[in-house]
């Protein structure tokens, strides 16, 4: 961890989002510093994905506050977003475009032009391996595919912070393995922070990870740490033993 | 005016790579051919004008350009792509001003492709060319109005259909305010109302333009109206975005 005595790049205080009727993220505070991997691991509806739109200033929250590299992602929403990278959730992108008018399209927003332009763009599809597929629209693609088109275009500005929901869903082992040694070689540089339910991510890729269940931090700890809360030593155990209350009843 | 622009130019793309773009235009073209000529007598008024041809075109874009703004919000939802957009550095105004930029240089194109009407009027006879380019003017003008609706329409929902209905149906409102049958029910079921909404009517706007008239408060009008609805749809965007 370089630069332990630099302020933290993402600070989260008290995010809470209540919808009508139930609370998805319920008082979370945490914080990432430069060279920190956070695993974001937590059940299906557990709050992760809202968690992270509120991050990247997508979603408002009810209560508590967000903050990329000092910059509020409400009140300074664009300065905020310009030094972070976000992937939604499934890795969205417009269908009918290639792949390279779509990272242009991203390059130019984040304010690149000209040879600039070109070398950003060639750089962002040689970090993915998408070079095969440049000209073909996104629709066309396979699901691995599309995720990485997604990391490109989040990777395009070697943005300070990168927030990645569900970076490696749909890919095969292989496309797996290229994007976790991806995150780890950046890791160095930058604050990250996936969102994953694999469990063997956090192991490969993660310094920390945060287990959220019911909108609730239940425990934030490295991988090593996580790892002896259960006797077995087994990481799913623990996963396991500190959400399943919240399965069980159904409240996913 | 940057990012709105590479946003209108990213929309303007996408119409042309998808089958919309000709879709709209062949249809386009062939109701105003068919309504200026059948319907409108072109040939048996024996005038050489366009005033057919632009009669036509409010009840045309009433039909069409909500077909244009349906998908403008509300695909961008169904898709998830709002969330990619709206998390890229730009204002939620960039992003709504470049989806409408984009629609009504859409928009214009199919009205410029609409030149083999005048090309055909002036073969006949002699028109007046500067009412056929006010005309025009107007007709850009209420196509930019519709969008403006439809596209604040398009926010409401990521339903598709939903949005072109509703699109349709404001759209409509407008487009007939001035029209007697609403002004008689109004001047007896709220006397003060009738005048304020023939003023509010697009069709009333727009005849002064057929007429070769370009009036000041009709401009202002219409840059008001643009300017409202593009203003409701921003609002619209910020407190839906996330639903």
């Amino acid at each position: 961890m370089a630069e332990q005595h630099e302020a933290p790049l993402i600070v989260i205080e008290g995010l809470t989002k209540r919808f009508s009727g139930f609370t998805a993220v319920d008082n979370v505070s945490f914080s990432v510093r430069r060279g920190e991997v956070l695993g974001f691991l937590g059940p299906n509806g557990a709050g992760k994905s809202t968690t992270m739109r509120m991050l990247a200033g997508f979603m408002t929250p009810t209560a508590g506050r967000a903050s990329i590299c000092g910059h509020d992602v409400q009140q300074d929403a664009i300065a905020a977003r310009r030094v972070l990278g976000f992937l939604p959730e499934g890795a969205p992108t417009y269908p009918e475009m290639t792949v390279l008018a779509f990272l242009r399209f991203a390059g130019r927003i984040r304010g690149f032009s000209g040879k600039e332009l070109d070398r950003r763009v060639e750089h962002a599809v040689g970090l993915t391996t998408l070079q095969g597929v440049r000209l073909q629209p996104v629709e066309t693609l396979s699901k691995g595919f599309k995720r990485r088109v997604g990391l490109a275009q989040a990777l395009l500005h070697d943005p300070p912070v990168l927030v990645l929901d569900e970076p490696t869903d749909g890919l095969d082992p292989n496309q797996k393995h290229e994007v976790r040694n991806l995150i780890g070689q950046m890791a160095a540089q930058k604050a990250i922070v996936i969102s994953t339910h694999i469990l063997e991510e956090v192991d490969a890729v993660c310094t920390r990870a945060i287990i959220i269940a019911r909108g609730k931090v239940v425990a934030d700890a490295t991988p090593a740490d996580l790892q002896k809360l259960a006797p077995s030593g087994k990481l799913d155990d623990v996963f396991r033993n500190l959400t399943m209350p919240m399965t069980m009843s159904g409240a996913a | 005016m940057r990012n709105t622009l590479i946003v209108a130019r990213r929309e303007l793309g996408g119409y042309f790579a998808t089958p919309v773009a000709v879709v709209f235009i062949v249809i386009f073209l062939a109701l105003q051919g068919v309504l200026t000529f059948n319907l409108g007598n072109f040939f048996d008024r024996n005038q050489a004008d366009l005033a057919p041809f632009f009669s036509f075109i409010p009840w045309v874009f009433l039909l069409l350009v909500p077909a244009i703004t349906m998908r403008l919000w509300a695909e961008e939802r169904r898709l998830g792509t709002i969330e990619l957009l709206l998390t890229l550095p730009i204002t939620q105004g960039q992003a709504v001003l470049g989806k409408f930029l984009a629609a009504w240089a859409f928009c214009a194109i199919a009205l410029v492709l609409t030149f083999p009407f005048v090309i055909t009027v002036n073969y006949l006879g002699n028109p007046d060319n500067g009412v056929i380019a006010t005309g025009y003017l107007g007709s850009l003008l209420v196509a930019g109005s519709f969008l403006a609706i439809g596209s604040a329409m398009s926010a409401v929902t990521k339903n598709q259909v939903i949005a072109f209905v509703l699109g349709v149906a404001v759209c409509f409102v407008f487009a007939v305010a001035s029209y007697p049958l609403v002004l008689d029910f109004l001047s007896r079921a709220a006397p003060g109302m009738a005048e304020i909404v023939r003023r509010l009517s697009i069709a009333e706007r727009f005849s002064g333009f057929t007429r070769g008239v370009i009036a000041l408060r009709d401009l202002i009008y219409f840059a008001s109206f643009i300017g409202f609805w593009l203003f409701l749809n921003t609002v619209i965007i910020d407190h839906r975005k996330a639903d």
